[in-house]
């Protein structure tokens, strides 16, 4: 288990290394388009082949990662904090609280949020700077991602409250505020991390959808997402395995932190 | 006697399974349900096809050569004028339900057809100028239609025109076509059988269809529906993109048509909208011809049609496809790759290439936007070259991909665009139907729709020719103004025509006397002649 | 022995006539006890299944209103295709958009509900069918999917959570990471492209997007329970796994797991749409997709009434199981 977890830390720096250098070790600009071998397949001059534009897969998984990378944990991390504050609160406080907050959970998790994207890229300028629209594109995810695991953290609240720790801690003459941020929210830790791990890979599959409808990441900036959009055609599919190589990056990437998590949370 | 009764009685419920399992069906897909089943209300794709496999029609125009060919009507004649048609109709026909067709139920169609409360595309075709049409029936087999003014391309319009009965209580569901339709499961499928009184037969003298029916799956999926053809669940793919095509194409090639270009064309064009949202400059820029010109000549068309459409389409030259034989200018060729050129061009408006960046008069850097229609994978690989291409000459392109109904507010209410990477879906070979994106004053005007008089000399004039084509019988006289109208549009490009698609299709081995043309429906335009040379075994 | 005298009434019927009397006292006591129990029960259920409606009733009202606001507010409300068809004239364009423009989205949403009262869903503008007839056409569909989904999403995720958490087995634990990864990482759209190259059923696909979330929230979950003391002591004493399982692992975390029961329902519903899209199921998903994307109001409305509801009522009965105090370990 140690060398496996070792392995993933390398694995994941190696990783993270590369997005960051991506400037320097990419073969080519993400963005250029080798019209004479488009579709190719892997080749010393093209890793990982290029896609029907032409254009580098090597240097756009390169790139590509350091977009996902940065902003798919961000996202997460807000829709967890938010589903932490939110669901914390909702099961710590219980009674008519609980109830408005559950309330206004459930009705979030019903309504069409997509109309808002749409809405809100509609009010940005057309000429907006791709990163600018994919840093909104994602924030929006991670504001829009929180109810369901809100829910999970209410119930999980409510019954911690009833805890032998809680009743000590209250005994002891502990603040509210220091009861919830010092008492609950560590306890809660395994849901949480349970939605941030699981939500990482959803927004960048969400974003990846959000395409269709012109809401993720815009052209040419590469993203994990919109490489794996690739793979949903039968035809670009069949016969060209080395398309895949983004899907298994993405699986590759998650189930390292995973493994490197849940060691540090067994030594701890 | 009673005997040889049991027995023939014995046989034929022995037999019967046989004789229902041997009842052929053509299958295929619609990438929809269906929105209407009343043919003169038809305004989507799904009802289209079923309009045309169901609908008898007094004129059919023929997609091989064509040309307008009788159905329902033996012949006709146009009066001189150009605003009145004589039919004589082919006499003992029915519909499907048995009702007998007649001059009245020619009257009753087009009188409901030109209800102006219906707004629907085929009667606004017929539609040249408001007022009633009116319909003399001179006995049950001759009708004669007259419109209120000349109606340009008279005859072939009337290939919309599905005939509905009059007085059969099934309503429009009482048909003259090869097949009706027998049942409708929503969202799934649509299930034809042949209609037991079409009148048409062959050269031998048997009764069309050959098929005994269709089922139309309602399939959105390509790739699913691409699979099933492999797999034999379907016989026939009426439209294929380029890249299911080529892998059809390595497999089976007996099996992958391409008909060659077809009418639709893909195009760029900018806002030239005096009110829009957008600043001076930018209009100054996009109102300019040499700045479209440039624009133009720095795309690539080439690697378009060979990197986006795997060399199944061609550069595009103006408003008329190459497809369109009668109407095609065929002087005008498409507008080559010249970055210099492009150079030049801007020149002449006093933009200047400083290092890498475009600069106009003012100092601003040239860089705009293109919207088109997100989840439409070709446009967007265009749009991207495209990208690439201007980058040569210094602009910056920035593109925004936008779900439909968003980009149609854009620019067709708020016109808060730059520009727009669009297709045209052309139907009809007559330009007469494109008056409305052709006249300054039609809101169909993309790039300066509803202008009160003519913004430029050059749309005055493009005004006045298709005004006088619309009225001009002398076909003659027509074409000379639609060449006039096509290099108007080429020098001034308000339009940038980038390229015209083949119509890609597949058809099953096993489908005989399949012909796929480049005009829709390209497969089945023909479907009372297709036939199959074996039985197929399928399970439902 | 006192040496008091004590004046002792031996006399028996009085005696029994004080029990008797106590005794009729007592029972006609716990009678009334009874009797007033029950009514006031009957009076708090009553008054909780009222205040419920009330509340189910708002909550849909208020989310009714909210999507009917997001939808009309949004970009290309109002427009329609048919617009840009070059063979309309000037009349039928605008007649199109007169046909789109309503009288505003207050006066849209009252009526719309007076209609609603009085049973008329009304009529799909982009598909001119009547709403009553789709969501019926369609709604066996989405259930079967959504059924499917949840049994497989459920199958596949808690055993294997319950797997991982009792194994030792560092293999085990790397696999089912590994599988729920795949899961999660592989987008929705290929893996209905697999089950139409390995021609499985499309169905499954929502099984396969609802399994690694239940998987992974659940081993959290179980985990946590598995530390506890209890559990610690119930495996020195030598206790059989299953019954460490089922009587000492999941009882502490089953109000959790019931609330995750709740929202994956959500879920489950939530992702139908795009996979009823990518798999060509004609349910109630792919009808919600054609509305989006058509921006038809009517429909919109009706689907969000229905998913609030579903989701308001999946929820309240995870509450209402979920907030039993569950067993504890002695």
């Amino acid at each position: 288990m140690k060398q496996l977890r070792t392995a993933a830390l390398v694995f994941l720096a190696v990783v993270l290394l590369a997005s960051l250098l991506a400037g320097v070790i990419a073969p080519a600009p993400y963005d250029f388009q080798f019209r004479e071998s488009f579709n190719a397949a892997c080749s010393t001059r093209h890793l990982l082949g290029t896609d029907a534009l032409g254009r580098d897969r090597f240097s756009r998984v390169l790139f590509g990662t350091r977009v996902s990378l940065l902003l798919a944990p961000a996202a997460a991390l807000i829709s967890t904090v938010l589903a932490a504050l939110i669901g914390g609160a909702a099961g710590y406080f219980g009674g008519r609280l609980q109830k408005v907050l559950m309330s206004a959970t459930d009705l979030s998790m019903a309504m069409p949020w997509l109309f808002l994207l749409i809405t809100v890229r509609a009010m940005l300028p057309l000429n907006t700077e791709p990163a600018v629209s994919v840093v909104i594109t994602f924030g929006l995810l991670g504001l829009l991602g929180w109810p369901a695991a809100a829910r999970v953290v209410c119930a999980d609240a409510a019954k911690l409250i009833e805890s032998d720790f809680i009743l000590h801690a209250r005994a002891m003459g502990c603040s509210e505020v220091r009861l919830f941020c010092r008492q609950l929210l560590p306890n809660l830790k395994p849901v949480l991390t349970a939605q941030f791990w699981i939500s990482i890979p959803v927004f960048i599959l969400a974003e990846a959808n959000l395409g269709i409808l012109g809401l993720g990441v815009v052209e040419p900036l590469p993203s994990w997402g919109g490489l794996l959009q690739e793979l949903q055609s039968l035809a670009l599919v069949t016969g060209r395995p080395w398309q895949f190589a983004s899907v298994i990056l993405l699986i590759a990437t998650v189930t390292c932190f995973h493994i490197v998590i849940q060691r540090e949370k067994a030594e701890s | 006697m009673r005997r040889l009764g049991f027995f023939v009685a014995c046989a034929l419920t022995l037999l019967a399974p046989r004789l229902v399992v041997g009842q052929s069906e053509l299958r295929f897909c619609l990438t929809s349900q269906p929105k209407t089943l009343n043919p003169i209300a038809v305004d989507d794709d799904a009802s289209e096809t079923i309009r045309y496999i169901t609908g008898g029609v007094l004129i059919r125009l023929d997609r091989s050569t064509q040309q307008p060919v009788g159905e329902l009507a033996t012949g006709w004649r146009i009066n001189k004028a150009g605003n009145a048609i004589s039919f004589t109709l082919r006499p003992n026909l029915r519909f499907s339900d048995g009702t007998p067709f007649t001059a009245s139920d020619v009257a009753f169609t087009i009188e409901r057809l030109m209800d102006p409360d219906l707004h629907s595309p085929t009667g606004d075709s017929l539609r040249s100028k408001s007022g009633k049409v009116e319909t003399r029936i001179a006995d049950p087999f001759h009708v004669t239609v007259t419109f209120p003014a000349p109606v340009t391309g008279l005859e072939r319009l009337f290939d919309q025109v599905a005939i509905i009965s009059a007085q059969s209580p099934k309503k429009f569901m009482a048909v003259l076509g090869p097949y009706y339709v027998a049942e409708n499961k929503a969202g799934s499928y649509l299930l034809l059988k042949r209609n037991p009184n079409y009148w048409k037969r062959d050269q031998t003298g048997r009764q069309l269809p050959y098929i005994d029916s269709i089922r139309l799956d309602i399939q959105q999926n390509r790739d699913k529906e691409l699979l099933r053809f492999t797999r034999g669940e379907i016989d026939l793919i009426n439209s294929l993109n380029p890249e299911s095509f080529d892998l059809l194409k390595n497999r089976a090639p007996g099996m992958a048509f391409d008909a060659g270009v077809a009418l639709d064309s893909e195009q760029i064009w900018f806002n030239q909208i005096p009110s829009s949202p957008l600043p001076d400059y930018k209009k100054a820029w996009f109102n300019s011809v040499h700045f479209r010109r440039a624009v133009s000549s720095a795309i690539h068309r080439e690697d378009i049609s060979r990197v986006v459409f795997h060399g199944y389409a061609q550069p595009a030259v103006s408003l008329i496809s190459p497809a369109n034989k009668i109407w095609f200018d065929q002087k005008l060729k498409p507008h080559a790759y010249d970055v210099k050129l492009a150079l030049r061009e801007l020149e002449l408006d006093g933009f200047r290439l400083q290092g890498d960046t475009l600069r106009d008069r003012g100092g601003h850097p040239v860089e705009f936007s293109v919207i088109t229609n997100s989840g439409n994978k070709d446009r967007e690989r265009m749009a991207a070259m495209i990208q690439q291409d201007l980058r040569a000459v210094g602009i910056r392109l920035n593109m925004v991909t936008l779900d439909f109904p968003s980009l149609i507010e854009r620019i067709t209410r708020t016109f808060n665009y730059e520009s727009c990477l669009l297709g045209f879906v052309n139907d009809e070979l007559d330009p007469n139907a494109q008056m409305s994106v052709w006249l300054s004053s039609a809101d169909n005007h993309q790039w300066n729709p509803n202008q009160k008089k003519p913004a430029t000399a050059w749309e005055a004039e493009i005004d006045r020719l298709m005004q006088e084509q619309a009225s001009a019988l002398d076909a003659t006289r027509r074409k000379r103004d639609i060449d006039r109208v096509q290099e108007i549009v080429w020098e001034q490009e308000p339009f940038i025509y980038l390229v015209n698609k083949h119509a890609l299709s597949a058809v099953s081995p096993n489908v005989r006397n399949a012909h796929p043309v480049g005009l829709r429906p390209q497969v089945y335009w023909n479907i009372d002649q297709l036939a199959f040379a074996t039985q197929p075994r399928r399970s439902q | 022995m006192s040496s008091w005298p004590v004046d002792i009434d031996t006399s028996p019927s009085r005696t029994l006539q004080l029990s008797e009397v106590d005794e009729v006292g007592r029972y006609c006591h716990l009678g009334a006890f009874h009797r007033s129990r029950t009514v006031a029960f009957a009076r708090r259920f009553g008054l909780f299944v009222i205040g419920y409606c009330a509340r189910l009733f708002a909550m849909l009202l208020i989310g009714g209103f909210l999507c009917a606001t997001l939808v009309r507010l949004s970009p290309g409300y109002g427009v329609s295709e048919e617009e840009l068809d070059s063979r309309l004239n000037a009349e039928s364009r605008q007649a199109l958009r007169d046909r789109a423009s309503d009288q505003g989205l207050t006066a849209f949403y009252v009526g719309y509900w007076v209609r609603l009262l009085h049973g008329d869903l009304g009529t799909a503008r982009s598909l001119r069918a009547p709403i009553e007839e789709l969501i019926r056409e369609r709604s066996r569909e989405t259930l079967t999917s959504a059924g499917l989904g949840l049994l497989i999403g459920w199958a596949l995720g808690l055993p294997l959570a319950i797997a991982t958490v009792m194994t030792r087995s560092a293999a085990i634990k790397v696999s089912a990471n590994v599988l729920a990864s795949i899961m999660l990482c592989v987008p929705a759209g290929v893996l209905a492209l697999l089950c139409i190259i390995w021609q499985a059923p499309g169905r499954l696909v929502l099984g396969l997007v609802v399994f690694p979330k239940v998987f992974e929230y659940a081993r959290k979950l179980l985990a946590r329970s598995a530390a506890m003391p209890h559990v610690i002591t119930a495996v020195a004493k030598g206790l059989s796994p299953y019954r460490i399982i089922f009587w000492h692992i999941v009882p502490p975390a089953l109000p959790q797991l019931i609330a995750l029961g709740g929202i994956s329902m959500s879920l489950v519903f939530a992702a139908a749409i795009p996979v009823e899209v990518v798999c060509d199921i004609p349910g109630l998903g792919q009808l919600a997709w054609m509305a989006a994307l058509g921006r038809d109001l009517n429909l919109l409305v009706v689907i969000s009434l229905m998913l609030t509801g579903v989701t308001l009522l999946a929820n309240s009965f995870a509450d209402a199981f979920g907030n039993r105090k569950p067993m504890e370990a002695a």
